[in-house]
């Protein structure tokens, strides 16, 4: 009997394809998201829109509200710890959490190591905005990966741009000759077996969900349509009019997500979704997505 | 043969590639009208909270349990085989409600316990590498339902009639045993048919 093998950490980020993964605050949201139809909460103590908005050094939740959802929810439970952070990881995975996010969300505690996290039994997901730091966070142990969009935004366009991106490049490295490769591996900074595997399955080794800067269920069903595994929606339900209603709509959305009619008939009298942030509005230093390398 | 995998959420690629290489033909199944031309069904591993809720929702309730009915063979892994259940623990409502069987969900613990290990099942020929990930366990069965197999004295996998169920992921390693088992079962029902 054996625990914590890559199969068992992938397996269970393949368990949650097709589904949507919502960022809570409180008990009370995580059963609203659960009621939903949600395949999994991430529990923090800010969702991203409150980080930008409070600034400062955003770290991992107190444990209290973690343990909380914990206690009134049957589906997984996700926390983030900051890119770097091994202690928040393992305090987080010492809580018993489901699945750890080292999250460029949070201010970034190591400005040139990640988290070793093959160390961990509890299995990771990561940020990436290419193809080189997907492969990068999967040699370092990620079980999971996600675009790092542009979290707290409600601006799709992030998202998008890196869900192409990493898209392109595994078309473009499944066309390569193999001994293209080994250079190829140089250019983009990662290891060469891992992305013959990349070449020779034309995806990758690992989920890859959408997150940051879905608000709407047609952001949900685009991100989709764009081939990703899943969704995570962050601000986007509990920052909008009306959370219930949002979350299901997203839900049903991203399971038919070719389906434009019912897109249509979930989006109705949704009520105003969350504010959103013209990106180039952002400064350098308020761009999440250009944390972590 | 034509076997569709319920595709509202879960790992639903993994299964059409291990019921492909079983020989069958696997169909992704998004509505219930597509039921009518399937020999089989998989109800995949996911979340069964989120599973239910869309079955119940676009109409897979009756649908499938007419499916089942018809004696047509539905196999149900992990989250499969909790919406599967005539009992789930804690819960006062079942979904399909089909197999005679009570579960309990997230028996092992949380993710940290998730684990792989070597089994033994009634009607294979070699041991398979099992993986359970968050998985539910049987926890009580009716004089139909044929135990086959057990980890640590606790029941998970079974066979009703039409009927199979596992709490492991038989379609997340290469070995495709158990779904050429259900073929297996299929061709039964088949030929029984004629």
């Amino acid at each position: 009997m054996e625990t914590g093998t890559s199969r068992v950490k992938r397996g269970m980020a393949e368990m949650q394809k097709g589904g949507v993964i919502m960022d809570v605050m409180n008990a009370e949201q995580a059963k609203v998201a659960e009621a939903a139809g949600a395949t999994a909460v991430m529990a923090l103590e800010r969702v991203p829109s409150d980080i930008r908005a409070a600034g400062g050094v955003a770290r991992m939740a107190d444990p209290t509200i973690v343990e909380e959802v914990m206690k009134v929810v049957s589906i997984p439970v996700m926390a983030k710890a900051r890119i770097g952070h091994y202690v928040e990881a393992k305090v987080l995975e010492s809580l018993g959490v489901d699945y750890l996010d080292e999250s460029e969300v949070l201010t970034p505690a190591d400005e040139v190591f990640h988290i070793d996290k093959r160390d961990f039994t509890v299995p990771f997901v990561c940020g990436a905005k290419d193809l080189g730091e997907a492969l990068r966070r999967i040699s370092e142990g990620a079980s999971m990966i996600r675009t790092k969009g542009e979290p707290g935004t409600g601006n799709i366009v992030e998202a998008v741009r890196h869900m192409r991106l990493i898209n392109s490049q595994i078309r473009k490295v499944q066309n390569m000759s193999k001994d293209e490769l080994y250079a190829e591996a140089k250019n983009l900074g990662v290891a060469y077996d891992l992305l013959l595997e990349v070449h020779e399955a034309g995806k990758l080794p690992v989920v890859n969900f959408a997150a940051g800067g879905v608000a709407t269920p047609a952001d949900a069903a685009l991100m989709m349509h764009l081939g990703a595994d899943g969704v995570f929606v962050g601000s986007g339900i509990f920052k909008s009019e009306n959370p219930e209603k949002f979350a299901r709509a997203i839900v049903e959305a991203t399971t038919h997500y070719t389906d434009y009619k019912l897109i249509a008939e979930v989006s109705k009298n949704l009520g105003t979704p969350m504010k959103g942030i013209e990106i180039s509005k952002l400064s350098a230093a308020e761009r999440m997505s250009d944390r972590g390398w | 043969m034509k076997v569709g995998v319920l595709a509202l959420q879960g790992a639903v690629s993994e299964h059409i590639r291990s019921i492909e290489l079983a020989g069958a033909e696997g169909v992704a199944v998004k509505h219930s009208e597509q039921l009518e031309e399937l020999d089989g069904l998989i109800i995949p591993g996911g979340e069964s909270t989120t599973i239910g809720k869309l079955m119940r929702k676009y109409g897979f309730i009756e649908a499938i349990r007419a499916f089942s009915a018809q004696g047509k063979p539905v196999f149900g892994t992990c989250a499969g085989l909790i919406v599967m259940a005539k009992e789930i623990e804690g819960e006062e409502e079942a979904h399909l409600g089909l197999m005679d069987m009570k579960v309990s969900r997230n028996a092992f613990g949380r993710q940290r316990e998730s684990f792989e290990t070597d089994l033994d099942v009634k009607g294979l020929q070699e041991p398979l590498r099992a993986v359970f990930i968050r998985a539910p366990l049987i926890t009580e069965v009716g004089e139909n339902v044929d135990i086959l197999s057990t980890y640590n004295d606790e029941i998970v996998a079974a066979r009703q009639g039409n009927l199979l169920v596992s709490s492991f992921h038989p379609e997340l390693t290469d070995d495709y045993s158990l779904h050429t088992y259900f073929t297996e079962m299929i061709k039964t029902t088949q030929a029984a048919v004629q």
